[in-house]
């Protein structure tokens, strides 16, 4: 497994991850030795074999619809770093 | 036949908001309208360490909602991760439904009873759960483009329902969402409140066209920002010229250029390009490891049938197989929704004409309603008293035009039928009298019964006038025809 | 006289009971090691101070005034950074979550005050769990308390180091593929990652939600079941938390099993094992057999994928879970007028150099926030752990990756559920190595993954695993015995501990500290 740089770029714009060039050129090697050790799992036949995204067999785990108590908008926004004590305030989303 | 060089091809995904009263996962209020960021808590604003419940209201209506599309129900379902960043999505990804979703293939009918459409059954590729994310507003009081946020939304029960690209015409598109919301609004699952972001819609279209190579599909064109269903109708009206444009000057087909997404601007009335950038649409979708899947059985599924009811498409068949109504007035009466169908049902049955009713129901009950803005429930008039007066007009013992005068006394007044009628004077017109009323008129208008002769018999009008001022009550018909009678004689 | 430090938490329990001490001394006596002891050895973040004493007070109050006490009866207990307490500060090990407040208590936290445990401080970790070594904490190292120079393991190194050193009687930690066992292992002490299901997740900040549990960490197995009672049960608001009933472990620890069948894992013998710790996992079988043990060969043959399928499974859930933290409704962000400014100047000398593409891919003020707010915030191993659970999500890599590694924790699964149809616990070595020198491992992250080869399989398969102190390297440092068993049978595995531990010293050896 080899990384291009372009495709490190990707990945770390898609993980909205700012990654400096020399960041980059340590992660470089040390993600394509881990995924080249991870891609042993190739060798697995594992057709017919459910997949198990869960640790516990439990289903229908539901909540009755009754509404409880929200946050003081104080104690939802404390922990805001940008807020005008009514929104959370953000760059636009538009872009410029 | 059709002279347009090209077939519209639109599917249209809508979300629509389910009327629980909290949240998809965490137990806050979904009221409309509170203060911005006072209905949140850890787990709807996706704080570190919350975790999702399931709300179980939500799954019902869900189903619900599902069954009457027709759609299939799966025995299992489960909920996975759409990652993407945007400020209005705290956590950094929705929790929604990727390959197993609640519900799939169904379909929902429409027609016109104007016949502008040929009935067509839209295919209804799947409709899943997933929440909503929160607002974002534009700003720039701060002197830079900002946005501020407000998570009350965030959490809300959505359901998406994805159709197939089935519908040919924006007025088919139109149609189609009209049934849909009529259909919610029947189920009582979702407040479909447009204005209030209940109901949201985006379309995808693009043409067919038939060239010497072939047919040919032009690339597909997702359509946002539209909020009334008259924008969709324009936007749609819109963009299928520019893409046949577009195909004359690019040639670009299906698969050439990645998907486009585009906005209506209700004010311009024209759809701009949106841009985006090109990793955006990678989700990363995966089974969210906080939630357990849902398992429904057979029984379940059986009972929430059970409990949809009568549904719009149902209920036309019978009003016109019960009450002889045609689909014309089927259709006006079932989409006024189900309490008005209750209202004019009880009035045919009381009345024993259904056409009557119906009638009478369009033309006065709903033309009262919307001048006040009213429901059917803030009528005045019961549907026994209405069906009394029905009574009376087709005994004859009150003409129409009267009988709406009577009619506007019971919803001034409170008051029913027989009470009205008497207050107003009206009693039967004995018929030897009236036979007296029209010789006395034949022999006082000698100039009307020659003209009657000679074949202008629209001149008998005059004499009825004359009758009604002298006897209020008398049947402007009778008069009619008791006059012609004595002219003519029984020939 | 032997300090209060020095008394496991059921003797101190006992002590309080009796009237001998109060808890309020215990706090105090905690406090004043932390106090003495923490600057060398790191293991606290922040520590409860006033907060613990006038806690302890009031239970002391209460049991004075004939009340009715928790079970804890007011036992310190450290606290893992990862595990949020209301209004006060958890860091989860990050800068990005350095004044992060959280308005509410963690179901355990919660659980930890109604059986007046006294919480007597938040302890160090790697950054979000990731990591073996809590070397990988934004805020400092965590020491070895046998040897200054080297890691305490991780994740939950403040948690282990906390109770090595005698600061603490009971703490709590989390696991996620090793993160309560292997640093146990490494610090002497006993420490236990509870079946999927058992504890509550809420409040636990998420590294890898389909692996992650919190778990007790203590000195003896008793106390460990004294703890894990107090904190085990179903949670309505954790949907994965298993509705089973929590049996009375503080009660049963003491009961031998007998008949006892006991796994040896072929598997786990292969290259990599130090001999001292192999020699040390062999001693331990004799003194299970001399405990009437039968011990059998089983085979786990998957689990030579175990960190392969870890490795991908988790990364793809931490690059999820992680994504909140984007500068905009908590956590770090970056200095935004500076951003701004740094934005416009690479636009104009991207304009001055015509490099309209270039102009075109800039960032938007948006995305550029996130973007550096993160690089800002989150560390290496993080980075690196988001950048390749990101990856492999990615479009065209789900099959071969994470699909991949969910079929192969089927057959993992598949492997125990054999085994134990053979034998009631499954026994082996916890590590690889004794305690490794600080900085061996932080340029060579596949060495460190390679670390958690032994007990990555029971998170995988959700099943429950303690690590056990069982001998000394000749240097003098601590070896774990690892003890698995099926799900929601923590009662066999703390059991068998007690077991041990009652013919074994290994849990009175106490490091020296400066
Ligand atoms: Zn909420």
């Amino acid at each position: 497994m080899s990384l291009s740089g372009d495709d490190l770029r990707k990945v770390a714009l898609l993980a909205r991850l700012r990654l400096s060039d020399h960041e980059l050129d340590v992660l470089a090697p040390q993600l394509a030795q881990i995924l080249e050790f991870v891609e042993q799992l190739g060798q697995l036949d594992t057709s017919g074999v459910e997949p198990m995204a869960h640790a516990v067999e439990l289903s229908n785990v539901l909540a009755a619809d009754e509404p409880q108590a929200s946050l003081p908008r104080e104690a939802a926004l404390a922990n805001a770093p940008q807020h005008d004590g009514e929104c959370y305030r953000v760059p636009a989303v538009l872009g410029e | 036949m059709n002279a347009s060089p090209y077939e519209i091809v639109v599917g249209l995904e809508v979300h629509v908001q389910l009327k629980t009263r909290s949240k998809l996962f965490c137990r806050c209020s979904t009221q409309f309208g509170a203060p911005p960021n006072t209905q949140t808590c850890p787990v709807c604003i996706g704080m570190p360490g919350a975790l999702p419940v399931m709300n179980q209201e939500a799954i019902r209506l869900a189903i619900k909602t599902a069954l009457a599309l027709n759609c299939e129900i799966p025995a299992f379902t489960k909920w996975d991760r759409k990652n993407y960043y945007y400020p209005d999505l705290p956590k950094g990804y929705q929790i929604s439904q990727y390959d197993l979703p609640l519900s799939q293939h169904g379909f929902l009918e429409i027609q016109d009873p104007k016949g502008r459409f040929p009935a067509r059954r839209v295919r209804i590729i799947r409709a899943h759960l997933e929440e909503d994310a929160g607002k974002s507003m534009h700003d720039e009081a701060a002197g830079q483009a900002d946005s501020r946020i407000d998570l009350n939304r965030a959490g809300t029960p959505l359901l998406e329902i994805v159709s197939h690209p089935d519908l040919r015409s924006p007025l088919e598109a139109k149609a189609y969402l009209t049934e849909l919301k009529l259909l919610l609004g029947y189920l009582q699952v979702s407040d479909c409140n447009m204005q209030e972001g209940s109901l949201r819609v985006d379309a995808n279209i693009n043409l067919h066209l038939a060239t010497p190579d072939g047919p040919v599909a032009t690339p597909i064109v997702e359509v946002k920002n539209m909020n009334s269903f008259r924008a969709v109708e324009r936007a749609l009206a819109y963009e299928a010229p520019r893409q046949y444009q577009v195909w004359l000057e690019t040639g670009q087909r299906l698969g050439d250029v990645p998907k486009q997404t585009r906005g209506w601007d209700d004010q311009a009335q024209l759809t701009r390009a949106q841009r985006h950038k090109e990793e955006s649409s990678d989700y990363r979708y995966f089974p969210d490891p906080d939630l357990v899947p849902v398992r429904i059985t057979a029984q379940q599924v059986d009972a929430l049938r059970r409990e949809l009811g009568e549904l719009p498409a149902q209920l036309r068949q019978r009003l016109e197989a019960t009450y002889g109504l045609d689909p014309y007035d089927s259709d006006v009466l079932v989409n006024q929704g189900r309490e008005l169908v209750d209202y004019f049902i009880a009035v045919a049955d009381a009345s024993g004409d259904g056409k009557r009713a119906s009638n009478w129901v369009q033309q006065e009950v709903l033309r009262y309603l919307n001048e006040q803005s009213a429901t059917i429930d803030r009528y005045p008039v019961g549907p026994a008293a209405l069906a009394e007066l029905l009574a009376a007009v087709a005994q004859g013992l009150v003409d129409t035009s009267r009988g709406r005068e009577v009619l506007q006394y019971m919803v001034e007044r409170g008051v029913g039928a027989a009470a009205a009628m008497q207050h107003l004077g009206i009693q039967a017109v004995d018929s030897s009298e009236l036979v007296r009323l029209c010789q006395e008129l034949l022999a006082a208008n000698p100039r009307i019964v020659a003209d009657v002769r000679s074949g202008k018999q629209q001149a008998i009008g005059a004499l009825v006038g004359q009758a009604r001022k002298r006897s209020p009550n008398a049947n402007p018909a009778e008069i009619k025809r008791i006059c012609l009678e004595l002219i003519l004689g029984t020939e | 006289m032997s300090s209060l430090t020095d008394q496991t938490a059921s003797e101190l329990l006992e002590r309080m009971r009796s009237g001998d001490v109060s808890a309020e001394q215990i706090a105090a006596a905690c406090l004043d090691r932390i106090a003495r002891h923490d600057p060398a050895v790191g293991a606290f973040l922040r520590v409860g101070g006033d907060e613990a004493l006038a806690a302890a007070a009031d239970v002391d109050r209460r049991r004075r005034g004939g009340q009715a006490v928790g079970l804890l009866g007011g036992l310190p207990v450290a606290v893992k950074d990862l595990i949020c307490v209301r209004g006060q500060v958890t860091t989860c090990g990050s800068r990005m979550l350095a004044n992060f407040v959280p308005p509410y208590d963690a179901t355990v936290v919660e659980r930890l005050r109604a059986a007046d445990g006294v919480l007597l401080g938040k302890t160090n970790l790697d950054e979000f769990g990731m990591g073996g070594s809590t070397e990988n904490s934004a805020f400092h190292p965590t020491r070895n308390p046998w040897d200054l120079e080297r890691i305490p393991g991780g994740s939950s190194g403040g948690a282990a180091a906390c109770v090595a050193a005698r600061m603490a009687p009971l703490s709590l930690g989390t696991d996620t593929g090793g993160s309560i066992r292997q640093p146990s292992a490494l610090c002497g002490v006993v420490g236990l990652k509870p079946t999927y299901g058992r504890v509550s997740r809420f409040g636990l900040v998420a590294f890898a939600s389909s692996l992650d549990q919190i778990g007790p960490l203590a000195r003896t197995a008793e106390d460990a079941a004294l703890l894990l009672e107090a904190i085990a049960g179903h949670d309505p608001r954790d949907s994965t938390s298993a509705p089973a009933p929590v049996p009375p472990y503080s009660q049963t620890v003491r009961q031998p099993l007998s008949g006892l069948r006991l796994g040896r894992v072929r598997e786990h013998y292969g290259e990599g094992l130090d001999e001292q710790l192999a020699a040390a996992t062999e001693q331990a079988l004799d003194v299970y057999r001399s405990l009437g043990a039968q011990i059998r060969d089983v085979s786990l043959p998957h689990s030579r994928y175990a960190i392969a399928t870890y490795y991908i499974i988790a990364p793809c859930e931490a690059s999820s879970n992680l994504a909140r933290y984007d500068g905009a409704h908590y956590g770090h962000r970056t200095d935004e007028r500076q951003m701004r400014a740094d934005l416009r100047q690479e636009q104009r000398r991207l304009e001055a150099a015509g490099d309209t593409a270039g102009v075109d891919q800039l960032d938007t003020p948006l995305v550029r926030l996130y973007r550096q707010s993160r690089a800002e915030g989150f560390g290496a191993e993080v980075k690196r752990r988001i950048m390749l659970g990101t990856y492999a999500l990615s479009a065209g890599y789900y099959d071969a990756y994470y699909l991949k590694a969910l079929k192969t924790r089927r057959l993992i699964r598949g492997d125990y559920d054999q085994a134990f149809a053979e034998v009631d616990l499954i026994v082996g070595p916890c590590t690889p190595t004794a305690a490794f020198p600080l900085g061996a491992k932080l340029n060579d992250p596949l060495a460190m993954y390679l670390g958690d080869l032994y007990t990555v399989g029971t998170n995988l398969a959700g099943l429950a695993g303690i690590s056990i102190p069982c001998g000394a390297t000749r240097e003098g440092w601590p070896i774990g015995l690892h003890l698995q068993a099926p799900a929601f049978e923590e009662d066999r595995l703390l059991r068998a501990a007690y077991m041990f531990q009652q013919v074994t010293a290994w849990h009175q050896r106490r490091p020296d500290l400066p």
